[in-house]
């Protein structure tokens, strides 16, 4: 497994993402925004977390549209994996490679804390480390993670299956306290239409380690290194 | 030639710096605020021959960065 994790003026999520992708065995280069390819033999590349461009216009709104985002695109569109994680989600819904927009939370305070996650997907090439409907311990961090989409396109999400992860509480429930950010249907996690690319709001990368408190997110890292 | 563009959230969308907005406007005692929402704003220096051609290329922008068609809506004024 070779990936490719790009940094954009802003990331600060990607020396995690780098750690927890060697941990499970996967090969990792690093890529500028300014740069108009991933290195040859890319299979996976991912859009660490942060706060590109300081979130100026739309969070991932100007990433989104940086010259690597054409790589990712093209990368994407030959059926290579991507992967987006906070501002990397935020940057997927705003170049088109994902559906919806993260809006502000709804109670407009940035939230960090411990998060429970219900996987919903383990047919895919992103959370076959999991069990199906596994609760999961990771961490959020974002002031903008307020999952929205107009009704067809949930609907159509919801249709095809592409939610992978839902904010849950401890025994897996989907509740209204367990879904701070105010997400429509709880989504923490949208899988593209063929399957490829995953955005999500919550830090898998930073519970790989029993020395930080958690190792839920190795599954996700797992899986793609199989 | 100067135009101004002006994004908005579509209606139905949240909008939770409008509620806080209107909410402190509230509490300040101004009365009779009935609804906020919050928008954009961009003053732009466009050198088109006309306002036809002017207007196209904000189109453009707007389409392709200044306003996110998910959830905005944008209008171009030329000044």
């Amino acid at each position: 497994m070779h990936a490719a994790v790009v940094v954009f003026p802003g990331s600060n999520r990607e020396s995690d993402v780098v750690r927890a992708l060697r941990r499970s065995g996967a090969q990792v280069s690093l890529v500028w925004h300014a740069d108009h390819e991933l290195p040859a033999g890319t299979d996976l590349a991912v859009l660490p977390g942060g706060f590109s461009y300081g979130d100026y216009l739309r969070c991932g709104a100007i990433a989104g549209r940086a010259a690597a985002m054409d790589a990712v695109r093209a990368h994407a569109a030959r059926g290579g994996l991507v992967l987006g994680i906070c501002n990397g989600f935020q940057i997927l819904c705003e170049s088109g490679l994902l559906p919806g927009v993260l809006m502000r939370n709804v109670d407009r305070r940035f939230i960090c804390h411990r998060q429970t996650l219900r996987v919903e997907r383990t047919d895919t090439r992103f959370t076959s480390a999991y069990a199906p409907g596994q609760v999961i311990d990771v961490c959020v961090a974002h002031g903008e993670g307020n999952y929205f989409a107009d009704p067809e396109t949930l609907a159509r999400i919801e249709g095809e299956g592409r939610v992978a992860f839902r904010y849950c509480d401890a025994t897996g429930a989907i509740t209204v306290e367990a879904n701070r950010n105010g997400s429509l249907n709880a989504i923490a996690g949208v899988l593209s239409e063929t399957g490829n690319v995953l955005g999500m709001m919550p830090h898998p990368e930073n519970f790989v380690e029993d020395l930080i408190g958690g190792t839920d997110g190795r599954g996700l890292f797992d899986s793609l290194a199989a | 030639m100067k135009a101004r563009i002006i994004v908005t959230l579509k209606t139905g969308v949240l909008d939770p710096q409008g509620k806080a907005i209107e909410a402190a406007l509230r509490s300040l005692g101004i009365e009779g605020v009935d609804g906020v929402r919050q928008g954009k704003v961009f003053d732009i220096e466009v050198s088109a021959v006309d306002s036809a051609a002017a207007e196209a290329t904000l189109r453009t922008a707007c389409e392709k960065l200044l306003a996110n068609t998910v959830v905005e809506n944008y209008a171009i004024e030329i000044l």
